[in-house]
């Protein structure tokens, strides 16, 4: 038995507020996952008569109708796939070696190109949305997925974590060790400096590939093939259908299809961020 | 790889610095800094779309800005903004800060913490217009929450959640708060992973409190990343669009007291009015960037 | 040429019938256009009617068909977040330098913001393509009030009309008024007056009149007698205000509520519990949209019925349009005149899919047929009284501005009814959202 030394609560009521609290967390979190998978069970007309707790028995039929469907369903998870697992790597390898070159250099225009990242950071995405629509017509990247993929190697905001990150945990010292034995830059950042962030890549990678999966509005108006389509295009698609192919219960379905893949990525992502094995490396 | 232990000069090393920084730049410019450079200069002209016509670009010099100053609306999505971004960012970091807390206290040795950070980040991972269409069938007039409220005797009537303003800033708020509250925890998470434990286990044999170890030791270590976490909420906040945009269906009612800062933005986009989005994206950067001044500022610490 | 046309419609008619037939009536003509046709579009609706009843369609995958030796290529935009417009208004501006292959030929509008292309030197003259007033005659007038431009100049065609009815619950009726004979109930619902009396009667048993203020709105917005936009200053017709006091006054008096149309609230009223006496819509939407396949459900019951009501009115269709610049204009022509004006192709379409299809002369044949009455409504064959009401329809006050201001009318008035904001606030709110999307409109002085 631990002795109790600290003032206030005991540790048997911290706990248990923690897990009333956790357990509480845990429901709020897991219940729209619930819902979602009961909607996904009803039919359209079942639908329209509002939310009920108990799954119905369409779950096949939804799911048959959708694969009967003109919808290229498994082309716009491959395209998801494509895009989200590009963006993520692009952006944080390319974030990491930014953040890198502002926190273990010095050059003379390392301040001011900081502050000009920082600056950019707060400019609101929507603010060029329509400048960029243009800018890829013009460059003829229409129904391309560079457009989609490439831009994400500038990520301020990923890149000011990764910097944020190293300052508590990237000791200069490893770099100038790497060097004295002789290790070239790009090797040392490669070799020592990606392995250590590994957790902070972790977490901005499972960002990137969850913003870049779920991202409707410039997708939209860049992608026009069916073939090229992501999965947030056909979900639009689907819920603007004529009345006579419109139908919910299918929409649920193919959202519930579309989220599986990403639960997949986050947790196998996860590993390395809750398993709570820190990155090798010298502490302190 | 096989160069010799010259480090004798810094600089030609800290060339590696700019070669680093190329992808980040070139990349940038294309994609980001052409098209802002067109937004700011926009916003100098009279330059819209009435249906196929173009309208513009016409020189206005500072009108567009006149415009939107002189309507004080803006000052209403402002304060929208910001109420609706405390409220769910409030909660939001208390709650990332606990669970924190929580899971790196070893006085404390909870079971099955694996899973409940695994879970707590599961909301972001739904559309918000996915998102929203399950809040819209769950606090409907007749939804479950309504016949829940009545058949335990607090409501005798449905309360039309989405027709009262604070109502609905709390849905707002509420949705925000469950979508991005993991989102945070999980970056202080990895922030803490950083943390040698065997610090706090020296802390616990000197006989620190939890709550010592959590303000002498936790916080400190965390203060870049919880820096990083104020700004980029802040920046989040003021972004705030999807959720209150699919809830209230662009409308920000009741009377626009949900209307966003960036709702009011894409009001404007509808009629392609890159001169009165251009000069509302400059007052928001300006705005934006004297908020985070502000947080660099009370955030800075001495040896910095 | 002439000739030549009605040859092309006698072997399509022909056709019509069998499937895919392998000889053409138009590909002698096409071989000298383009060899790419782009269609734009925001969902399968017309792919799939073209597929079935274009005689001559091949279908080669879910955006690619051929006709003859011409690609169709369906270019799908969801509308969702407008995406739809914005990008056909971009392709339409690139239009004159776009290659040939990439030119859009034919593009589909709907009613709400038909004025906007319409009313524009992007859209062919319907006739300029060699569609005569003959070929038209059978088309309902709305239907081409709908996509005729501010010189009076016809742009588009469609395959539909979309006239709408009073849809009420029989069960409701009968314990009302004693009877559900479509003839007893036009007489409690026959002008807006009576409608509002009808509307305390109802909420004294126990019902209400209508499941949400917005399902009348389009009855009021079809029959105004002023545009929107008087020059560039914002006009509230005196029909829309009246929507707005019977609403108030049926809102505050509970006999009906302020939900959004499609939302959980407003389709409970498709159930006995939800105790909704009356929608408004046309035939698609108590065909599909009433749950009919649902157990339990008025519709699956045949517990609907359709009478006048107080006014004309129409919902939704879609319109073909013709994009300048075209170099398919012949294929254009013949795709129009197939699907808009050939009557054995559209009585098919009738059949097989359910549309009131946009022939005067189909569909008078329909209305008598017996087997056209419909189970939803208990047997009833409402083509005629939609026959009947679809010559009141008088669409001559559109504008370029309908779809801005509908939506924006309607959501600022809920604030008004609800109790958030006096008239005049909620119609500053109008006018302040209106010139958002429209900026060189103003409000009227005061």
């Amino acid at each position: 038995m631990k002795k109790k030394k600290a003032k206030g609560l005991g540790i048997g009521p911290r706990r248990v507020i923690a897990y009333a609290v956790l357990v509480l967390m845990v429901f709020l979190c897991l219940f729209w996952f619930y819902v979602l998978f009961v909607n996904s069970t009803r039919s359209n007309g079942e639908l329209t008569r509002g939310f009920s707790p108990v799954p119905s028995d369409n779950f096949v039929t939804n799911w048959k109708n959708l694969m009967a469907g003109t919808l290229p369903v498994w082309n716009g998870l491959i395209n998801s796939a494509i895009v989200a697992c590009l963006s993520a790597i692009l952006s944080t390898y390319f974030s990491t070696m930014t953040a890198y070159a502002i926190h273990a250099y010095n050059f003379r225009l390392k301040k001011a190109m900081f502050t000009f990242i920082l600056m950019v950071m707060m400019i609101p995405t929507q603010v060029t949305a329509l400048g960029f629509v243009q800018l890829v017509t013009k460059l003829k990247l229409e129904d391309s997925f560079v457009p989609l993929i490439v831009p994400s190697i500038a990520a301020p905001v990923t890149f000011y974590y990764l910097k944020q990150y190293m300052q508590s945990n990237l000791p200069l010292s490893l770099v100038e060790a790497a060097r004295i034995d002789g290790s070239g830059e790009l090797h040392t950042f490669n070799m020592i400096v990606l392995p250590l962030m590994k957790p902070a890549i972790a977490v901005q990678m499972i960002f990137t590939f969850v913003s870049s999966w779920n991202n409707y509005f410039i997708p939209a108006l860049i992608l026009h093939a069916d073939k090229k389509k992501t999965l947030p295009i056909l979900i639009a698609q689907l819920r603007s259908a004529d009345f006579l192919k419109f139908d919910m219960g299918q929409v649920y379905i193919m959202i519930v299809f579309s989220i599986l893949p990403v639960i997949v990525v986050y947790l196998f992502l996860s590993r390395s961020i809750v398993g709570g094995v820190a990155a090798g490396g010298v502490k302190g | 790889m096989n160069q010799k232990t010259n480090n004798k000069k810094a600089v030609s090393y800290n060339k590696w610095g700019y070669i680093f920084l190329i992808p980040f730049v070139v990349v940038y410019v294309v994609f980001q800094l052409i098209p802002l450079f067109t937004t700011i200069y926009n916003s100098f002209f009279e330059h819209y779309r009435s249906g196929l016509t173009q309208i513009g670009p016409n020189f206005v010099g500072f009108d567009n800005y006149k415009a939107l100053l002189s309507q004080g609306d803006l000052l209403i999505y402002f304060k929208n903004t910001m109420i609706m971004w405390i409220m769910g960012f409030v909660p939001q970091i208390i709650v990332s800060l606990l669970l924190g807390a929580w899971f790196s206290d070893p006085q404390l040795r909870l079971k099955f913490t694996n899973f409940f950070k695994t879970v707590i980040y599961l909301p972001n991972l739904i559309m918000a217009s996915a998102f929203a269409m399950l809040f819209f069938t769950l606090f409907s007039d007749s939804g479950p929450m309504n016949s829940i409220l009545i058949n335990l005797g607090i409501l005798d009537q449905p309360f039309k959640f989405l027709s009262n303003t604070w109502s609905t800033r709390t849905l707002i708020a509420m949705m925000n708060f469950l979508m991005w509250f993991g989102n945070t925890t999980i970056l202080l998470m990895a922030g803490m992973l950083g943390i040698d434990t065997a610090l706090f286990e020296a802390a616990e044999v000197d006989g620190a409190t939890s709550t010592q170890i959590f303000y002498k030791i936790t916080l400190p270590l965390l203060r870049p990343i919880l820096i990083y976490v104020m700004i980029t909420s802040l920046i989040g906040g003021l972004q705030m669009f999807d959720v209150p945009q699919i809830l209230t269906n662009g409308s920000g009612d009741p009377m626009r007291s949900t209307m966003t800062l960036i709702m009011y933005l894409n009001k404007h986009l509808f009629s392609k009015n890159y001169g009165m989005a251009g000069a509302l994206s400059v007052l928001l950067f300006i705005v934006t960037g004297v908020l985070s001044m502000i947080i660099f500022k009370f955030t800075k610490s001495e040896n910095d | 040429m002439k000739k030549k046309m009605i040859s092309a419609v006698l072997t399509a008619a022909m056709l019509a019938g069998m499937t895919v037939g392998s000889v053409l009536p138009v590909s002698a003509e096409a071989a000298e256009e383009g060899k790419v046709l782009n269609i734009y579009c925001w969902n399968e609706e017309f792919k799939s009617r073209i597929t079935d009843h274009y005689p001559g369609y091949e279908e080669v995958d879910a955006t690619h068909g051929k006709i003859g030796d011409v690609d169709v290529v369906w270019n799908i935009t969801p509308s969702d977040d407008n995406a739809y417009q914005n990008n056909l208004d971009e392709k339409l501006l690139a239009q004159a330098d776009a290659a040939a292959d990439d030119k859009i030929d034919l593009f589909l509008i709907e009613a709400d913001y038909a004025l906007k292309y319409v009313d524009t030197e992007y859209t062919m003259n319907v006739a300029d393509l060699g569609i005569t007033a003959d070929d038209l005659a059978q088309q309902f007038g709305y239907t081409q009030d709908v996509v005729t431009d501010s010189n009076g100049v016809l742009k588009g065609v469609s395959w539909q009309g979309c006239p709408g009815l009073l849809i009420y619950n029989r069960e409701i009726a009968k314990e009302v008024f004693g009877s559900d004979d479509p003839a007893e109930v036009q007489k409690a619902v026959a002008d807006w007056d009576t409608f509002k009396a009808t509307a305390a009667t109802m909420k004294e048993k126990g019902y209400f009149m209508t499941s949400t203020t917005n399902d009348a709105y389009r009855v009021f917005s079809n029959n105004v007698t002023s545009k929107w936009v008087d020059g560039t200053t914002i006009n509230v017709d005196a029909n829309i205000k009246s929507w707005v006091d019977m609403s108030k006054e049926m809102v505050d008096a509970g006999q009906t509520n302020t939900y959004d149309l499609w939302s959980d609230d407003w389709s409970k009223g498709f159930y006995p519990d939800g105790k909704v006496f009356c929608y408004f819509g046309p035939a698609w939407f108590y065909d599909f949209s009433m749950a009919g396949d649902t157990e339990g459900s008025i519709a699956n019951q045949g517990g609907w019925a359709t009478t006048e009501g107080p006014q004309g009115f129409f919902w939704g269709g879609t319109w073909l349009c013709g994009a300048a610049g075209t170099d398919n204009a012949s294929l254009v022509k013949d795709i129009m005149l197939q699907m808009t004006c050939n009557a054995d192709v559209m009585t098919e379409i009738a059949k097989a899919d359910g549309d009131f299809v946009n022939n005067k002369g189909a569909m008078e044949a329909l209305s008598t047929d017996e087997s056209f009455g419909d189970a939803i409504l208990g047997g009833q064959n409402p083509i005629g009284k939609f026959l009947a009401g679809i010559d009141s329809i008088d669409l001559s006050n559109l504008s370029n501005y309908d779809q801005g201001c509908n939506e924006e009318f309607q959501a600022a008035m809920k604030n008004y009814f609800d109790g958030n904001a006096t008239y005049e606030e909620a119609l500053e709110q109008f006018y302040t959202a209106v010139i958002e999307k429209y900026p060189e409109l103003t409000k009227p002085e005061a």
